[in-house]
């Protein structure tokens, strides 16, 4: 883990193995969601649990918008209300057949340092061993009180 | 085990280091084929073919494509450049081409590689201002984000600010507005168009505004050979054509409807060509409906103007929309 991911970073969505992306990079990536049709939506979240699926939304989709700015623009009115928490960015496919997101990717880090995941062992029958994970941060800190 | 990352090795931090490069005062630059590439003629072309008269409009928008294309040229030469300011105010009196410019404005900048869609978003009050507190600032912020990349037009903008009542949200969007205009330049163009003594009077009471906006338009109104020409454009575009009498029924027409009160300009001219359709269509169906040729679907004849209140009652018709 250590050897490809340096200081536990978590990895979840596109580009999460590569360094932050910078809001050039982020705007080429809408672009290019833009230019497929989809429909692109700020999401944050201080639960990093990779089974956390359903981040909360930052305001609506944004359907007709046009141009990348419009969406760095939410992205960074975002990251002003809530910079110790995570944001992705979705483009979401609305063709019959798709209708899912076809593109998410992380935008902003709570900290400078993530602390990982601890490794829970339970002892089961015989010698069966069943393994979890939890993050630190979700240990003893409610919501909005993490990563502080 | 952690790794170490340096941050010289990221490459957000790699390209900031090498300085511009410095290239000497006689480096050649050829603006003309600058000119070409931007395929700009082409456009300004069509603007002096499709609209007719405005010549200081036209003028002005030459202008401003010479300037973006000697910002470009620096650019190249590595001089720096502040990114103009492109926010306008287009004044004049109604049907006189305000949003067809706009709309040919989003295109030349997009062109001119100042806006990256080119797309134009119209709107007015209505979509900029809400209806109870906390609604404004979220419904123009929407309304920016579509325009972003493009061109924003706010139609009668100085409906924005009602002195009248003093908690009038208008000023909020005001404010909005202003604050993207100033920070998100490189985003979008805002084009505030509406009457001229309207439009002063609510830059008075908004100097913020005017000092934001670089380039004020005045149309000019149309002459009465000006509308004849439009009516001739519009008639053509839609294949039908005045009989040499009709022509001369149509001008009388222009020139007894540009003395009443609501004269529209190219907007009255459209009308009255629905109008005179109209009859056409009624007199061909009275007529001997037998015997028609084609050149009597495309003619209008004089009767379909001078029937018209406006020879005969000296009042405008009423709004086609209204009468049944």
């Amino acid at each position: 883990m250590a050897m490809t991911n340096p200081g536990s970073r978590i990895t979840q969505g596109t580009f999460s193995f590569l360094h932050d992306l910078t809001d050039d990079e982020i705007k080429a990536q809408v672009e290019y969601c833009l230019s497929q049709g989809w429909a692109v939506n700020v999401e944050f979240t201080d639960d990093p649990h990779p089974r956390n699926t359903y981040w909360e939304m930052w305001g609506l989709p944004m359907f007709d918008v046009k141009d990348p700015a419009a969406i760095l623009y939410e992205v960074n009115e975002c990251r002003k209300a809530f910079p110790h928490h995570y944001i992705r960015v979705t483009g979401f496919d609305s063709t019959r057949g798709w209708e899912t997101p076809r593109l998410s990717f992380i935008v902003n880090r709570p900290t400078e340092e993530e602390p990982g995941f601890r490794l829970i062992r339970t002892e089961d029958e015989g010698r069966t061993i069943r393994y979890t994970i939890q993050p630190y941060v979700t240990e003893e800190k409610p919501e909005n009180e993490r990563y502080r | 085990m952690i790794q170490e990352v340096n941050p010289e090795d990221l490459p957000e931090n790699q390209e900031e280091e090498q300085p511009a490069e410095v290239l000497p005062d006689d480096t050649p630059i050829d603006l003309e084929e600058e000119f070409k590439a931007s395929n700009v003629q082409e456009v300004l072309d069509k603007l002096d073919q499709e609209l007719i008269g405005l010549a200081p409009i036209k003028q002005r928008i030459r202008e401003i494509a010479a300037l973006l294309l000697v910002d470009r040229a620096r650019q190249q030469m590595n001089l720096t450049t502040e990114t103009p300011t492109l926010h306008m105010c287009f004044t004049g009196n109604p049907g006189t081409g305000k949003t067809t410019v706009a709309m040919r404005m989003a295109e030349i900048l997009h062109r001119l590689e100042y806006v990256r869609q080119g797309h134009l978003v119209a709107v007015t009050r209505d979509d900029l201002v809400g209806q109870y507190i906390g609604h404004t600032a979220p419904k123009t912020k929407e309304v920016l984000k579509k325009a972003m990349g493009g061109v924003l037009f706010i139609d009668e903008a100085y409906y924005l600010y009602r002195p009248e009542n003093e908690r009038d949200y208008g000023q909020e969007a005001i404010e909005i507005l202003l604050q993207v205009m100033e920070n998100n330049r490189d985003d979008l163009v805002v084009i505030l168009a509406g009457y001229k003594e309207k439009m002063d009077r609510f830059f008075q009471s908004n100097p913020g505004m005017r000092s934001r906006i670089a380039h004020h338009l005045d149309f000019p109104d149309y002459g009465e050979n000006e509308l004849m020409e439009i009516a001739k454009m519009m008639m053509r575009d839609l294949n039908y054509e005045f009989s040499p009498e009709a022509e001369e029924a149509f001008r009388e027409y222009i020139q007894r409807r540009m003395q009443m009160p609501h004269f529209a300009n190219a907007r009255s001219v459209r009308n009255a060509i629905d109008r005179a359709r109209l009859r056409q269509a009624n007199r061909l169906f009275a007529g001997d409906t037998k015997n028609l040729k084609k050149q009597d679907l495309k003619t209008i004849e004089p009767e379909d103007i001078r029937a018209s209140s406006v020879f005969q009652e000296g009042v405008p018709d009423p709004d086609p929309a209204l009468s049944q």
